[in-house]
């Protein structure tokens, strides 16, 4: 039962960075048509580059929960750069279990609404291409 | 009290032989797609080692065989839903069926047309209406769902607009066996065409088309223990052959010239090129082996399972099952939610105890937003699972309950 680990639902089950945010820079919302699965979210800017501040509000399975916790708990001081520079292998390193491939989409839905909202926010289109 | 069919019948499905995170495998998830007995597996292993050849073309020996093979799985089709040979065509799947008739009915369409759907259906008896409409401009309507998962019917619905009615005959989410023949039977008084989706019916229940009076019914090949990659296509004779085909190419042609064609009789002018040739054959092997159980055995059976699992089920704390509360409305399947705990989180923790169950929207997002959920988990039942399966299943939400406390 190695999927759900007990930091893995600790953070399912205390999320950090939940919420929405008023005054955000960049939102987006997302979505795994698969299960359901739904993360918005809200990144607040330092001189519109640096990420100050993150919120996410997210429905879904504790993989994907699990996932935007962990994953939101590193961004803030980060660059707009960085970010969209990260790897899929970033959030396996920090969900440190073995998935299959069908969660590995629950797992990188937040890293990728992420992606998909700063690129918004730059003009461009997100590609998975980095992967 | 034993079932029907005894759990010996495991022995036919290889497949029971394999061990999954080491343990028994159960398999709740017919309804997505059944396991293959032996005996069909081997009908395409000698197939292909003995007889295969292209149909309907040469005059040798092999493609004699294969012709009169693939044929006669045609009318073992025919004969399990009391149809003529001339009315069962072979398709890729209950979806490819329907594309069919979106296509050859939908297209004759106009704008003003209406046709009546339901809000459980499987997204492969909702989005080709719902795009062809758009191209001829005819208008979808709906007909209701209750919160117990039942079918609303609104009589107001069916009007002289209507055309074409489309429906399920089991939900493939909650198990719900809806009217048919009131639907038919309202459809014939307002001279509308009635579609029924049987992909879970077909495999479970006995049917006969010519009591529904049925005028298309569509299922698969692969949830009734056959190969994927067939499905079956019915329809009244008088229909198929005033319709236009789906697909053009060869097989489906009498004569080509190079301005035009006369196409091929009944039920060749619908199965264009070369058809998946072994899997039909093997549709016909499992056809044989469902009529050698018997249907009316297998209903039976499954009854006894549904009411086995609803008694079961609603003794565990934290289950809320979805679907009609009478379970004469229902069939083998099961949609239901765990605690609070994700449909994906639920079954990823049941894989881990070798229990195969659905979780997600079960292909049909619009019965989601009715029943207000994101999802569900789902288990459905067929003639090979057994009481144990059920008790496995029970002992390891258990299980699921301690990962999440």
């Amino acid at each position: 039962m190695d999927m759900y680990m007990e930091e893995i639902l600790e953070h399912y089950k205390h999320p950090r960075n939940r919420g929405t945010m008023a005054d955000a820079d960049i939102t987006f919302s997302d979505s795994n048509p698969l299960c359901g699965d739904e993360v918005d979210v809200y990144l607040k800017l330092d001189n519109k580059k640096t990420i100050a501040e993150v919120k996410t509000e997210a429905k879904g399975c504790a993989i994907s929960q699990a996932a935007a916790s962990m994953l939101t708990d590193t961004l803030r001081g980060k660059s707009l750069e960085e970010v969209r520079q990260l790897k899929n292998q970033f959030v396996f390193d920090l969900l440190q279990i073995h998935l299959s491939p069908i969660r590995v989409k629950c797992a990188l839905l937040a890293l990728i609404a992420i992606k998909k909202g700063i690129y918004q926010y730059l003009g461009t289109t997100f590609t998975d291409e980095n992967n | 009290m034993k079932t029907t069919i005894p759990p010996s019948i495991k022995n036919d499905f290889p497949i029971f032989k394999r061990k999954i995170h080491g343990k028994p495998l159960v398999y709740l998830d017919s309804a997505s797609s059944s396991q293959k007995p032996r005996q069909v597996i081997d009908t395409i292993k000698d197939y292909y080692e003995k007889t295969h050849a292209n149909i309907h073309r040469g005059v040798y020996t092999l493609s004699e065989e294969a012709t009169l093979a693939y044929e006669d799985a045609h009318r073992k089709v025919a004969r399990f839903i009391n149809a003529k040979f001339k009315e069962i065509i072979f398709t890729k799947n209950t979806t490819e069926s329907i594309n069919l008739l979106a296509y050859s009915l939908g297209l004759e369409l106009k704008k003003g047309d209406e046709i009546l759907l339901t809000e459980m259906e499987h997204h492969s008896n909702l989005v080709p209406w719902q795009q062809i409409a758009k191209r001829v401009g005819a208008a979808v309507k709906f007909m209701k769902v209750s919160q117990e998962g039942e079918l609303v019917i609104d009589n107001k619905l069916f009007t002289p607009n209507t055309k074409i009615v489309a429906v399920t005959h089991i939900s493939n989410v909650m198990g719900t066996i809806n009217p048919i023949k009131e639907i038919i039977q309202k459809a014939r008084s307002i001279g509308a065409k009635v579609v029924i989706d049987a992909a879970q019916s077909a495999p479970h229940i006995p049917i006969d088309v010519k009591e529904l009076d049925a005028d298309f019914l569509a299922f698969s090949s692969h949830k009734m223990l056959g190969p994927t990659g067939v499905g079956v296509l019915y329809g009244k004779q008088e229909f198929l052959e005033k319709m236009t085909p789906f697909l053009y190419g060869g097989d489906m042609i009498k004569e080509v010239k190079l301005e035009d064609t006369t196409f091929n009789d009944l039920p060749w002018k619908f199965e264009a090129g070369t058809p998946n040739i072994a899997g039909g054959i093997a549709l016909g092997t499992a056809i044989d082996y469902l009529t050698n159980i018997g249907m009316h055995s297998i209903d039976q059976h499954e009854k006894e399972l549904l009411q086995y699992a609803h008694e079961q089920l609603s003794k565990v704390k934290g289950i809320t099952i979805y679907g009609p509360r009478d379970l004469k409305k229902k069939a083998g399947i099961i949609a239901f939610n765990f605690e609070d705990i994700h449909p994906h989180d639920v079954s990823s923790i049941l894989d881990t105890e070798g229990i195969a169950i659905r979780g997600g929207h079960h292909c049909a997002m619009p019965l989601m937003k009715v029943l207000d959920i994101q999802a569900s988990c789902r288990l459905s039942l067929y003639l090979y699972n057994t009481k144990e399966d059920i008790d496995v299943l029970v002992k390891a939400l258990e299980k699921v309950r301690k990962v999440f406390k």
